[in-house]
């Protein structure tokens, strides 16, 4: 017994989630660094995170 | 030379960190990968039962139990940021259920290719297929909740109560499953054969580490882009290149 | 919203007694006061109980076996689906006026008040639904050692369900998508209870004694009424912030 679809089907999924994750997760950077550029303040303007502090 | 771990429970210090570190398991996840399925493919032989069906338990049970294992990690996470209210903990926490949630829908969907030809259906109320449905629909509800609240520090804490409460309901969760399964089943329903060779044993090692390489890479990248969003209003993240990148082009 | 007979916020703020059945038996009194003139809104959700039991054998089938072997999960599942229409008043009511606020001021542990609210939850929903089960079994074709080990089986598991539950009501206070929201994040929890509530009947049937599984059902209970007050007076503290 072979199957073969069974197996492209599970091993292809993963992949097509695979990628949609990491795509999906690069998106989401992206969008992040947009929206903290546009709503940042000049730098120094504000004191940021110090390393110390959690 | 001592290395003060607290240095990096900062999303400020801990965003290179990260950033350093995603390729290299990124990286690591493609080579384990690459030899996990040779050992799959190559190496490991025929089922004398299921032919080469079989083969879909290389990323099955590696998915599995990532889902199981990254729920635990989660909750972990929770405690630290109910216990300590670190920002940084909340944030790793949030960072890991939508690629737990996706191992679990992974293991799921591997789950239900593989009983369609050994099974002869597609579900079969399996003890442990049923555990990870359920599992599914915690991750779900963590999610869900995240996005329901606005405040993230309240998000954080009440995700965290919630992750808690789900860790200690999975066992009994899947105890209470099994038992309903079994009462009802004559024999249990096995997906393995009776005793699995070593090379296949092997394989799916392999790729539970692959798949433990990529679930970290993952949620490090997912974990930057989350510091970004929550920490956008901080100098520091003014500074950095790709914020200043996005600043300089149109809008 | 404080009447002549309710026990008010400043009477728990001057309050003397101490001691967590001191504020176990205040929300408790309160809560109980509070139902008793919504009791129509309590009749309602019964009514629902009993409709949505009705509605399956119209779905299915009346043939007897079909529904006597069908008749412990849809009660228990209408039963989960009861609890679940209930829960949103245990905390949301209090918390849309501010008095959740001076409950959690008062000097009563916040658990020992959850505890109350819960306890007045189950009296008011709950229970009904175990008294209602010997009679809405029979529509069932359920009868004899079947029906008590239903009955039994919801009078230790509704309390769990309560308990659950008020975790989850805590945690969605305030939240858009309430209802469904919280029904996806308690009926997981639920299902353990599902299980051995319905599958002690079907023990039972099959000859196997249902000693195991309402066993299980008490040990689960007895978790329940440990460990949820403690989550969900945290949950309370988090929406309250």
């Amino acid at each position: 017994m072979n199957h073969w679809h069974f197996i492209l089907g599970a091993y292809g999924v993963t992949l097509l989630v695979v990628v949609v994750e990491v795509l999906a997760v690069r998106a989401r950077r992206r969008a992040a660094a947009r929206t903290a550029a546009a709503s940042a303040p000049a730098p120094g303007a504000r004191p940021g995170t110090s390393v110390r502090g959690a | 030379m001592a290395f003060n771990w607290f240095k990096l429970s900062s999303p400020a210090s801990f965003y290179p960190v990260a950033g350093a570190l995603i390729p290299w398991f990124a990286i690591g996840a493609a080579i384990l990968a690459a030899i996990g399925l040779w050992l799959g493919f190559g190496v490991a032989p025929t089922d004398f039962q299921q032919g080469e069906v079989y083969r879909i338990i290389f990323i099955h049970v590696p998915s599995a139990w990532l889902s199981m294992f990254l729920y635990v990690v989660m909750a972990f996470w929770g405690a630290l940021a109910l216990g300590f209210g670190t920002r940084l903990s909340g944030m790793m926490a949030q960072a890991i259920a939508p690629t737990g949630a996706l191992m679990t829908f992974i293991a799921l969907w591997t789950g239900s290719l593989w009983g369609r030809p050994t099974w002869g259906t597609y579900w079969a109320w399996d003890a442990r297929m049923t555990s990870e449905l359920i599992l599914l629909f915690l991750y779900l509800g963590i999610i869900a909740l995240r996005q329901a609240i606005g405040d993230p520090r309240r998000a954080d804490r009440a995700c965290a109560v919630l992750s808690i409460v789900g860790v200690v309901n999975i066992p009994i969760i899947y105890f209470s499953v099994k038992w309903w399964n079994t009462l009802h089943q004559g024999a249990s329903v096995k997906l393995t054969g009776s005793s699995m060779e070593t090379t296949m044993l092997a394989g799916m090692l392999v790729m539970s580490f692959a798949f433990w390489f990529y679930s970290i890479a993952a949620v490090l990248a997912r974990l930057r882009a989350i510091v970004l969003e929550r920490e956008r209003d901080a100098a520091w993240v003014a500074g950095l290149p790709e914020v200043r990148a996005a600043a300089g082009g149109p809008g | 919203m404080g009447g002549e007979a309710l026990p008010t916020v400043a009477a728990a703020t001057h309050a003397t007694g101490d001691g967590a059945i001191a504020g176990v038996r205040w929300a408790l009194a309160r809560d109980l006061k509070l139902a008793f003139r919504s009791r129509a809104e309590l009749g309602v959700q019964l009514l629902f109980y009993v409709i949505v039991v009705t509605l399956f054998p119209l779905a299915t089938t009346p043939e007897r076996n079909l529904l006597s072997t069908m008749g412990p999960g849809v009660l228990w599942v209408a039963a989960l689906l009861a609890s679940l229409l209930s829960l949103p008043r245990l905390f949301a009511t209090d918390h849309a006026d501010g008095t959740l606020e001076q409950i959690a001021l008062s000097p009563y542990a916040l658990e020992a008040l959850v505890s109350g609210k819960i306890l007045a939850h189950w009296l008011t929903t709950g229970l009904p639904v175990v008294l209602l089960a010997p009679l809405l079994g029979q529509q069932y074709y359920m009868e004899g050692e079947s029906l008590t080990v239903l009955t039994t089986g919801l009078l230790i598991g509704t309390p769990i369900l309560s308990l659950l539950g008020a975790i989850g009501a805590a945690l969605t206070l305030g939240l858009r998508g309430g209802g469904g929201l919280l029904a996806l994040l308690i009926l997981p929890l639920y299902v353990p209870v599902l299980i051995f509530g319905a599958g002690a009947v079907d023990a039972v049937r099959a000859g196997l004694g249902a000693t195991a599984n309402l066993s299980l059902l008490g040990a689960g209970l007895a978790l329940a009424v440990v460990g949820a007050p403690f989550a969900a007076a945290a949950a309370v503290r988090i929406a309250l912030d």
